[in-house]
């Protein structure tokens, strides 16, 4: 019986949590078609808020966000395509909303310093190794004395 | 040669060390301006004291103006009010102010309690012209030269220092500027 009830608890604890979950305040819009709607929100979620910085125009619950995310839904429903509507967007509030910067001088080491370093890593790596290697081979060479020594241990043990 | 390579970690280590060091000291909430070197946007709203005016962007342009984004709503701005309210008072330059997001009985009385400091002020409701200036919050401060071109910045309330350290003298420059064109 208590384990009925369990479940039933957590079943009603998760409906409640998917459904927070879903709660974006985006709801009041209306998109002319799905795919309009998909595309929104695609970019509305590429979008970071001004004002709130860690949260994109989805999440956020400031008055900016939510102007703004109504501003990129209208433009996707007029039809306006990605580039126009980042434009519209950085020309006001600059590059920073993009959480994926364009690609120019002044973000080539965002988007090349980790190729850069994976780069080095990977050639202090070889290098480290091929000298490994080498001192290997060296120390491999036994003397005369050794030898006879190592000679002597293998027989025994043959035996 | 050899031993120089030992010292390549430090070298990055060091060169990361400045890097971040600086990170430390900037400030993630101010952020560049993507209007400055621009016109005022194109707008045509409402005068905040009467709803048959209409103000346009034509109208801010002749003189080196501070615009002033404001509202009610905004504590900051209270706290920046007074300094305006004097800044007036010295008639260096004419003050715009824009009403954000705002009411416009509430915006009307607070001016009439605590002086109004604005030449025109322009009731900017929906925001839109905030949005077209870029604005994330308020109070935001924009120098505009007598062309019409926003030169500058400021998000965050006015008060003596940064008015005497950062836009006086800007300000100053600027009117310099206009002597000049209106000469030649």
């Amino acid at each position: 019986m208590s384990k009925l009830v369990k479940i039933i608890a957590g079943l009603v604890l998760l409906c409640s949590m998917v459904t927070a979950a879903m709660a974006t305040p985006v709801d009041t819009y209306e998109f002319k078609s799905v795919e309009n709607q998909k595309r929104g929100l695609a970019l509305a979620n590429e979008l970071r808020c001004p004002q709130c910085q860690n949260q994109n125009l989805i999440d956020s619950n400031s008055p900016v966000a939510r102007d703004l995310r109504l501003e990129v839904f209208k433009m996707v429903d007029e039809g306006k395509n990605d580039d126009e509507i980042i434009e519209f967007m950085t020309s006001r509030y600059g590059e920073f909303v993009l959480y994926k910067p364009k690609m120019e001088s002044k973000t080539y080491i965002l988007w090349l310093g980790p190729v850069a370093l994976l780069l080095f890593g990977l050639l202090i790596g070889f290098v480290f190794v091929r000298k490994q290697r080498i001192n290997g081979n060296s120390a491999a060479e036994l003397s005369a004395e050794d030898q006879q020594a190592l000679d002597a241990l293998l027989k025994r043990d043959t035996k | 040669m050899k031993k120089l390579v030992l010292f390549i970690p430090l070298v990055i280590f060091l060169v990361m060390g400045v890097f971040l060091y600086k990170g430390l000291f900037l400030n993630p909430q101010k952020l560049d301006s993507a209007l400055e070197g621009k016109p005022i946007p194109a707008f045509q709203l409402e005068r905040l004291e009467s709803a048959n005016e209409m103000i346009t962007n034509e109208q801010l342009k002749g003189k080196v103006s501070l615009l002033n984004v404001w509202a009610t709503w905004c504590p900051s701005c209270k706290y920046e009010h007074p300094f305006l309210v004097m800044l007036k008072r010295q008639n260096i330059l004419p003050i715009y102010g824009i009403n954000y997001r705002d009411e416009r009985v509430p915006a009307l009385e607070e001016l009439k309690r605590q002086g109004d400091p604005y030449h025109i002020n322009i009731f900017d409701k929906d925001g839109r012209l905030g949005l077209d200036l870029g604005v994330y919050g308020a109070p935001e401060s924009f120098i505009v030269d007598h062309k019409g071109i926003i030169r500058y910045r400021y998000a965050g309330p006015i008060d003596q220092r940064i008015w005497s350290e950062t836009l006086y003298p800007m300000i100053k420059q600027l009117q310099d500027e206009a002597a000049k064109d209106g000469a030649a």
